[in-house]
């Protein structure tokens, strides 16, 4: 059983450390996960961190649209860190950059979340 | 003039294999001396076509998923083809944000492969299964 994902959530800021691998094979567990925190818990802030992911293809774009589409509808922000080329490529390429604000540090999309 | 290199592997239709053809792929490009964004190019190619082909060539079920490589000069051809079920409207299966499952899927895959790869080609009918056929040119 491999541990892929890791959460921390800090009142209504949810923070998603994604996996290595970001494909349709890593996000069945992930969308799973998520959803079930995001029922369970007031959530107005989604922070993705990316640090640890190498790649990322249109799965991972499906993955992050409709968790927008549910933070975005009860008025919250949506926001990512830590994008290497590849994944910032494909981020770019799916759309994603006019959706979510991309910071340099957890501390900064955290403290920008905040203001 | 460089000589045709080739090469073929079979694999299982499971989700694990989206990683596996992907790094099978880049090693294999690796010996046209791509860059870095290359290669990301081809892998991100590759997983979207196995993707596919998991998902709805055989719908989670089993099959057998085969992928050809091939370096011609410094073009890389990759084919990735099932027997699964087949696209009924290619060119609809191909518009961006088409998708049969909105809830989970983007609906961007062809899309990927057409941004990542120069050429992307589908042969697919219902019941025959589909294959695609990608090319790109390597160091310009």
């Amino acid at each position: 059983m491999e541990i892929s994902f890791l959460y921390e959530a800090k009142g209504q800021t949810l923070i998603i450390h994604m996996p290595e691998e970001l494909d349709h094979h890593n996000c069945r567990n992930l969308r799973y996960e998520t959803d079930l925190l995001l029922s369970e818990n007031y959530i107005t802030k989604l922070i993705f961190d990316f640090t640890r992911t190498k790649f990322m293809d249109s799965s991972g774009i499906g993955v992050l649209l409709n968790r927008y589409k549910q933070i975005k509808s009860g008025g919250g922000t949506v926001c990512f860190y830590g994008a290497c080329p590849q994944v910032l490529r494909v981020l770019r390429i799916g759309g994603m950059m006019s959706l979510m604000n991309q910071y340099e540090s957890k501390e900064e999309a955290i403290y920008r979340q905040e203001v | 003039m460089k000589k045709r290199e080739i090469m073929t592997m079979k694999m299982e239709s499971r989700s694990e294999n989206e990683e596996f053809a992907r790094v099978v792929v880049a090693v294999f490009a690796a010996r046209l001396d791509p860059t870095v964004e290359e290669i990301d190019d081809i892998k991100t190619a590759v997983s979207e076509a196995v993707t596919n082909a998991v998902i709805h060539g055989y719908r989670n079920g089993e099959g057998i998923i085969t992928l050809e490589a091939a370096i011609e000069e410094n073009i890389l051809t990759l084919t990735i083809s099932d027997e699964g079920v087949g696209i009924a409207d290619v060119e609809q299966a191909m518009e961006p944000m088409f998708t049969t499952e909105p809830e989970e899927r983007s609906g961007m895959g062809f899309s990927f492969m057409e941004a990542f790869m120069d050429q992307v080609e589908v042969i697919s009918a219902p019941g025959k299964g589909t294959s695609v056929t990608m090319r790109k040119k390597i160091g310009r």
